[in-house]
């Protein structure tokens, strides 16, 4: 090939010298003539006359250093599409594998390179970070920490490292006026931010220093597909003004439609407005995002924030009821990330696993081909023998070979690219909703390539293996091939060993494939046992709604109107229990905060643990499904009368003073400024952050409640109903539920309609989705690993029909004869086996994090693999081996 | 003599190989040589003299090399390699079966 490249290059020099050649002939003609005695015009036009056309044969001459080798080439193409065609069936199996495998890697290529690969949407996106801390200092706290407003005026004003800085928070807005009232997504803003990501808005303008500061006219900016889809893409909607929250709010912008923001899909884009004269330090709920200057790296931009942490401890007041030492002995951490990372999260690892499963996938069926190919190839070795003998070159025979499997590695690649674009539609439809970029994936000219280069790698991958093994020039073994005429006794133990090695392969990578699998469905089993904490969660219909404070001022008419809401959901026929609460255990927002209890002693400084916080009205568990484990339940008249009582679960009773019964009657309290609150009820615990994670320690606040954090009395005006009913779900049912909140207030939004089963199935999605395509994966890998197990085993019965035919009639029974092919599959499996079990011990450990309460080397796993591939070798062995016992050894030895 | 004779396919490149055994010669003069050795039976087209030269060289049978003739005209001479020394011996041993078992099955046709 390098050769051809030469030569290429070397034409256009040739072409010069060809010429100069050629005239120079043309000279010792032309003098040869008048030395003869002609005049110098006859000898000049004399030579060129019998010298014919110049430039033709110039050209003729160059072509030498073409034409032949593509000409060749094209001939060997031409050769192979032939055998290809006179072998339907193999070329069909074959084609059929490679599509499979090519096709699945390609998909997932696709997937990998537009979620891992491919930069983000925005300019100079390397330069994009997210700020957030750590705070190792905090009693079980192992999360990252989100910015403090304080923090977004500290580290906008004395950075040395950010570009742009702002903060941003998520949240929902409802807008009326225009249509239905609508509960909208929102992002919540500072300035910087879209200035960071650098996206300039399709019409309008950025929100500006102006636009964050209270007291001045409130604005919004709309994303494209809000702005097509209520204002039909109208432009003069820019300056109008709309009613966000029941304020009016001027439309200051539009973004364009190839606009995303990292991890949302928000209809509006609000300022977020703080009120720099009322912050302290605390308050840790903002995402930072920074663009940082050029040529700055995280590290120095980490440093940077070590360098502002002291900085915002000391010139910000402390949040009432905290002393300084808190903030000291939470060990606080700059934690600077790319903001691809944030955005892409952990998907990444799945996604790298499913590349390496199916990588593994396409493997196993390259050795399938390259067996396949072989069997044919050990039946034209007589072909070979005669044509070698006649001067074919071995090169020659090699690259006809070479270039019939890399035909078959084109074609499979091709209609491969055809599966993967179907299969991706289907990925798309049945993958995770969290699989972050998800509207960018689709076959781009990168996946194109990837697709290319693998069909071309695998061609040469499983070609390579046949030319070894017959092309190579051994005129000893031709000799031999020649002679016997293809009909020898028994096959040479080299040409065995290739097969054997082949399928030895294949069992070793199926094994580890199908232990993946395996521990994936153990993982889903494992999950599937535990108690979440709620029951039957298809039955609890989840509504949201909120309650502006423009509309409803007092924080007791809310929890009445919600009171009388619930009443009117409990009376639609087929509701069993109703209730209310801040937020429904699955859902991703919830809060948190450190929680002291009276009986505990706390040395100056030392931080209480966080607690996961739920604010529920009173059957908010039995609405769940929760188990009340000791005390009582909340009432109305606790909330009604503002007492001061609150509900634990069972492990944060366990754990504090040693049981539920214990935790009766002791007092706790989120910080010094508030009383004391009584626990007058233990919950059973709840996986409320996803079933695979650990139950958090929760404490259960009253709805509605007096004195916590600074506010008088305090009500849940965001939240969610609890409808526990056997046609949750249903659309007559939710046209009902939805009329019974309207009855009270019809201009409420009541938005995110779902059980709580769909959160279920979120939360589980990363795992089903994994474990879905690992079982894919491994199911192929099984099938092709029986496919090559029969086909070796089957080549072998009709390569030795000669030898069974000689034992049987030397007094061999059929069933010795049987047992000896069933062996000697079990043998080629026991290999791969053992060689698959180390191979996986070594990968498996990779998928840890995707493993719930079962370990990579579990043994059940590896055990019940080895015992299917095992047996699955025996199935593939049985049929050619009775084939084997069925002999007659009269015909066996006539047949020559 | 007026007759002349095509130069079957494949017999060129054995023309052009025994005439390079003589030693180094350019296009025009094998040519000539094959020509005069053939009592003019044998004309070579120049339009697959060169092509042939050429193919030859991309065997690795002949070399080339710019130099001066004895009328002290430029020309590029070819010459045999070892290599083409050898494919020489073969298609001689070759043409001769050829010809030994053209003229057996002509014979015992007559």
């Amino acid at each position: 090939m390098g050769k051809r490249i030469l030569w290429w290059w070397r034409r256009k020099q040739d072409k010069e010298e060809i010429e100069e050649e050629l005239r120079a002939h043309l000279a010792i003609e032309e003098r040869e003539r008048s030395l003869r005695g002609a005049s110098p015009e006859e000898a000049r036009l004399g030579a060129r006359r019998l010298f014919g056309n110049q430039s033709r044969i110039a050209e003729e001459t160059r072509d030498v250093w073409r034409i032949v080798w593509l000409e060749e080439l094209w001939q060997d193409v031409r050769y192979g599409v032939r055998a290809l065609r006179h072998n339907p069936g193999f070329t069909a199996i074959a084609l059929l594998t490679l599509a499979i495998g090519i096709g699945a890697n390609t998909a997932i290529f696709s997937v990998v390179n537009r979620v891992l690969i491919q930069p983000l949407p925005y300019p100079g996106a390397d330069r994009l970070t997210s700020v957030w801390q750590l705070a190792p200092g905090l009693p079980s706290f192992t999360r990252k920490l989100n910015c403090a407003p304080t923090m977004y005026f500290t580290y906008r004003e004395q950075n040395r490292t950010f570009e742009k800085f702002g903060v941003w928070s998520t949240g929902g807005a409802s807008v009326t006026g225009v249509g239905d009232p609508e509960q909208l997504h929102a992002v919540f803003m500072t300035y910087g931010v879209l200035d960071a990501l650098g996206v300039q808005p399709a019409a309008g303008r950025w929100f500006s220093e102006a636009d964050d500061t209270p007291g001045t006219e409130e604005t919004v900016i709309l994303t494209n597909w809000y702005w097509m889809k209520r204002f039909g893409g109208d432009a003069s909607v820019v300056g109008r003004t709309l009613q966000v929250d029941s304020r009016p709010h001027r439309v200051i912008g539009v973004m364009p439609g190839d606009f995303e923001f990292p991890g949302n899909m928000p209809e509006l884009l609000l300022p977020e407005r703080f009120e720099r004269s009322k912050l302290f330090l605390g308050n840790f709920s903002y995402t930072g995002l920074a663009r940082l200057k050029a040529g700055v790296t995280i590290e120095q931009a980490d440093a940077d924030v070590a360098r502002m942490l002291p900085i915002w401890r000391d010139s910000w007041p402390l949040p009432p009821g905290f002393n300084k030492a808190f903030f000291t002995n939470a060990r606080m951490a700059p934690y600077v990330r790319k903001l691809k990372d944030d955005v892409v999260g952990d998907i990444g690892s799945v996604l790298w696993i499913l590349m390496g499963t199916i990588g593994l996938v396409l493997l196993i069926a390259c050795a399938n081909v390259a067996n396949l190919l072989l069997v044919r190839a050990g039946g034209r070795q007589q072909e070979f023998a005669i044509r070698a003998a006649l001067g074919a070159g071995w090169g020659r025979i090699a690259r006809e070979l070479l270039i019939e499997s890399l035909l078959l590695g084109v074609l499979g690649g091709a209609l491969g690219l055809g599966l993967a674009s179907a299969s991706l539609r289907v990925l798309m439809a049945s993958g995770p909703d969290t699989l972050p970029r998800q509207s960018e994936i689709g076959i781009d000219p990168l996946a194109l390539v990837f697709a290319l280069a693998v069909s071309v790698i695998s061609g040469l991958l499983f070609g390579v293996i046949p030319v070894i093994k017959y092309a190579a020039p051994r005129i000893a073994t031709r000799g031999e091939a020649l002679r016997t005429g293809g009909r020898a006794l028994t096959q040479s133990r080299e040409r065995h060993r290739a097969r054997n090695t082949l399928v030895v392969v294949q069992v070793a990578l199926a094994l580890v494939l199908l232990v993946g699998s395996g521990l994936m469905i153990r993982t889903f089993q494992a999950l599937r046992n535990i108690a979440p904490g709620f029951t039957a969660p298809g039955t609890i219909q989840l509504l949201h709604i909120s309650i502006p404070e423009a509309q409803v001022k007092e924080p007791d008419r809310v929890m009445r109107l919600q009171q009388e809401m619930a009443d009117k959901l409990a009376a639609i026929p087929g509701v069993e229990t109703v209730s209310f609460g801040a937020a429904a255990p699955l859902e991703g927002f919830y809060s948190s905060n450190v929680v002291y209890a009276q009986d505990k002693v706390y040395t100056s400084g030392e931080i209480a643990p966080i607690r996961s916080f739920r604010f529920v009205a009173p059957g908010y568990l039995r609405s769940v499904g929760t188990p009340l484990v000791a005390g009582r339940d909340l009432t109305w008249t606790d909330l009604y009368d503002k007492r001061d009582v609150a509900m634990v679960s069972e492990n944060m009773a366990r754990e504090m003073w040693g049981g539920p019964p214990a935790a009766l009657g002791k007092y706790i309290r989120e910080g010094a400024g508030e009383p004391w609150r009584e626990v007058v009820g233990v919950a059973a615990d709840v996986h409320s952050e996803g079933v695979y994670r650990p139950a958090p320690t929760t404490v259960y606040w009253p709805a509605l409640m007096n004195n916590f954090r600074g506010n008088q009395v305090q009500a849940s005006r965001g939240g969610v109903f609890l409808v526990r009913s056997s046609r949750a779900g249903t659309e007559s049912f939710l046209k009902e539920a939805r009329g019974a909140i309207w009855s009270v207030n019809a201009n409420l939004p009541i938005f995110e309609v779902e059980t709580v089963e769909d959160l279920d199935r979120q939360s589980m999605a990363r795992t089903s989705f994994t474990l879905v395509m690992l079982a894919i994966a491994g199911g192929m890998a099984l099938l092709l690993g029986i496919i090559g197990i029969y086909g070796v085993i089957s080549y072998a019965v009709t390569q030795r029909t000669r030898e069974i035919g000689i034992r049987m009639a030397l007094g061999a029974r059929p069933g010795a004869v049987q047992r000896m092919f069933v062996r000697y599959a079990l043998i080629l499996a026991a290999m791969g086996v053992a060689l698959g079990a180390v191979a996986a011990v070594g990968l498996s450990r990779l998928m840890k994090s995707l493993l719930f309460e079962v370990s990579p080397l579990d043994p059940v796993t590896y055990v019940a693999v080895a015992v299917v591939l095992v047996m699955a070798a025996v199935l593939a062995s049985y049929l050619p081996a009775r084939r084997a016992a069925a002999v007659d050894p009269l015909d066996a030895l006539r047949a020559e | 003599m007026s007759e002349k004779l095509d130069i079957l396919q494949g017999t060129l490149d054995l023309l052009i190989l025994r005439t390079l055994q003589w030693g180094p010669e350019h296009g025009h003069g094998i040519g000539q040589a094959i020509r005069a050795r053939s009592d003019d039976l044998l004309q070579v087209e120049h339009g697959s003299l060169y092509p042939a030269l050429h193919r030859l060289r991309r065997e690795g049978w002949i070399e080339s090399e710019w130099g001066i003739t004895e009328n002290n005209q430029r020309a590029k001479f070819y010459r045999l390699t070892a290599a083409g020394k050898k494919q020489l011996t073969a298609e001689e041993t070759r043409w001769k079966l050829f010809v030994k078992t053209m003229g057996r099955v002509l014979r015992s046709q007559e």
